[in-house]
């Protein structure tokens, strides 16, 4: 352990819901995009599932927004450091989404991409079974544009920038196709407690 | 004179997008005819490759000096001797450890362009009840120890190879100064102009190292004769203008409610979205 002389640090919470490395943003809920925010209306928004699937399907906003309801009620973690508690978003199970498409069985991988080209892989075991959600709600409000309103994805488990904002699709493969952050040296996981930040990790 | 997998894809019509994209991002991809991701149309992928070794190694780095920039902001110059070099724009980590144990990590940008002194610095913001800035600003001196990993992030990095446009507010400016510092240094001949908003004169870091290239924009107080107020399409249209051969490359650093302004004046006067990289605050 290499102490830093004089350094006593925040009195200890010992939040348990607090991962290794995080501390509690409480109020503040940073936007950390690395593009330029869309004028995306929920009228020109869509949602498209295809890849490895029996069929591929998009749906529109109305469309999405028939299908049943689901929220997210729970805590969120940024790669950069920062976690915020108690958040709700509210939107779509993607598990709706893929029983509508029917993945194939080959299918491991996908790649969730947004109407700004910004994109974000993950293991696809990553996104069903009620972990992953198609939001547009946060708050009980619409989601803001610099949130990733119209709609994003959020999946809470692991470090934020998986959770791509102003969600345009999600392509399933059978092999990991790096996304944005994971070209540029960040995990192609990353799940909070584990720390996994970096591609060493 | 763009990487492999840069070029932007068509844009993307909003409703019916089954045509999909043309392929995934990425250098050397083989798979762009059989996925349907689409080309990512913003300025990626990152200018260089991190390595992970470096990444994911901690360092010690030791306190050489401090040097103050304005009430607010100092720059705390470490001594890194494994460092393995950097370029304008990347950031690293940094973490603190206290005696039982306890760490606390942030990300901080680095103002130094790359040399081989062995050396980088860090200018840092005295946030009020900022723990990591807190220690710097109040408890650490020279011989201190603490530790690094990085560099990291090939997004924000600008190599020196294209024309730079530079819009940047209060502590936003520290990775674009790296970017200033390294044209200067290796007195490259490509174009780099940079727009830095300040509150007041006393608050403009670096201000005594800004020169010709440098436009200063003050929000709240002005030397006698200069305007007071935000960055406006005046400062940024005239840039875009007189844009060199092959187009400006935009940085933009700083909070977020300064990136969503300056990036929508850089659009508004025509600034192509995949060719401005936005670091914000957080």
């Amino acid at each position: 352990m290499n102490v830093t002389r004089g350094f006593a640090g925040r009195p200890r919470a010992a939040d348990p819901g607090l991962p290794p490395g995080q501390y509690d943003a409480r109020d503040e809920w940073p936007v950390l995009s690395a593009e330029v925010t869309p004028d995306l209306s929920p009228a020109d928004w869509t949602f498209r599932v295809d890849g490895l699937v029996e069929r591929t399907r998009t749906w529109d906003w109305d469309e999405a927004r028939a299908l049943p309801a689901s929220a997210y009620a729970g805590d969120i973690h940024c790669v950069t450091g920062w976690s915020k508690f108690g958040v709700e978003f509210g939107g779509v199970s993607l598990d709706a989404f893929f029983s509508v498409v029917r993945p194939h069985g080959s299918a491991t991988h996908a790649v969730a991409y947004s109407h700004t080209g910004y994109t974000s892989s993950l293991p696809l075991a990553d996104l069903t079974g009620g972990r992953a959600w198609i939001v547009w709600e946060y708050g009980g409000k619409p989601l803001p544009a610099e949130h990733g309103g119209p709609a994003r994805l959020v999946v809470p488990h692991l470090y934020f920038w998986k959770s791509t904002k102003w969600i345009a699709g999600i392509t399933l493969l059978d092999h990991d196709e790096p996304g944005f952050w994971e070209q540029n040296g960040y995990h192609a996981r990353g799940n909070p407690w584990k720390e996994q930040r970096y591609s060493g990790d | 004179m763009r990487e492999a997998g840069t070029t932007p894809a068509e844009s993307r019509s909003a409703a019916g997008t089954d045509t999909g994209g043309t392929g995934p991002a990425g250098p050397g991809s083989t798979r762009a005819a059989v996925s349907a991701v689409p080309r990512t149309r913003f300025a990626v992928p990152g200018r260089i490759a991190v390595g992970e070794d470096t990444a994911s190694t901690w360092q010690t780095a030791t306190l050489a000096g401090v040097r103050r920039e304005t009430p607010h902001a100092a720059t705390f110059r470490l001594a890194v001797p494994e460092w393995a070099g950097h370029l304008p724009g990347q950031h690293l980590m940094l973490r603190l450890t206290a005696e039982d144990g306890y760490v606390a990590q942030r990300h901080y940008s680095i103002a130094s362009p790359p040399d081989d002194s062995g050396h980088i610095e860090l200018t840092l913001d005295a946030v009020p009840d900022g723990e990591v800035s807190g220690w710097f600003h109040t408890v650490a001196r020279p011989g201190d120890t603490i530790e690094v990993r990085g560099p990291l992030s090939g997004f924000f990095a600008w190599p020196g190879d294209r024309p730079a446009l530079l819009l940047g507010a209060g502590s936003g400016v520290v990775p674009l100064m790296s970017m200033v510092r390294h044209h200067r240094a290796r007195r490259l001949d490509v174009p780099l102009r940079m727009v830095v908003s300040a509150r007041r004169p006393e608050e403009l870091i670096y201000a005594d190292e800004l020169g010709d290239e440098t436009t200063v924009v003050y929000t709240r107080g002005a030397p006698h004769g200069v305007p007071v107020g935000r960055m406006t399409a005046a400062h940024v249209a005239p840039l875009l203008a007189e844009q060199p051969a092959g187009g400006w490359e935009a940085y933009v650093c700083g909070s977020n409610g300064f990136a969503e302004h300056a990036s929508r004046l850089l659009v508004a006067a025509g600034q192509p979205v995949d060719r401005i990289r936005i670091e914000r605050f957080g």
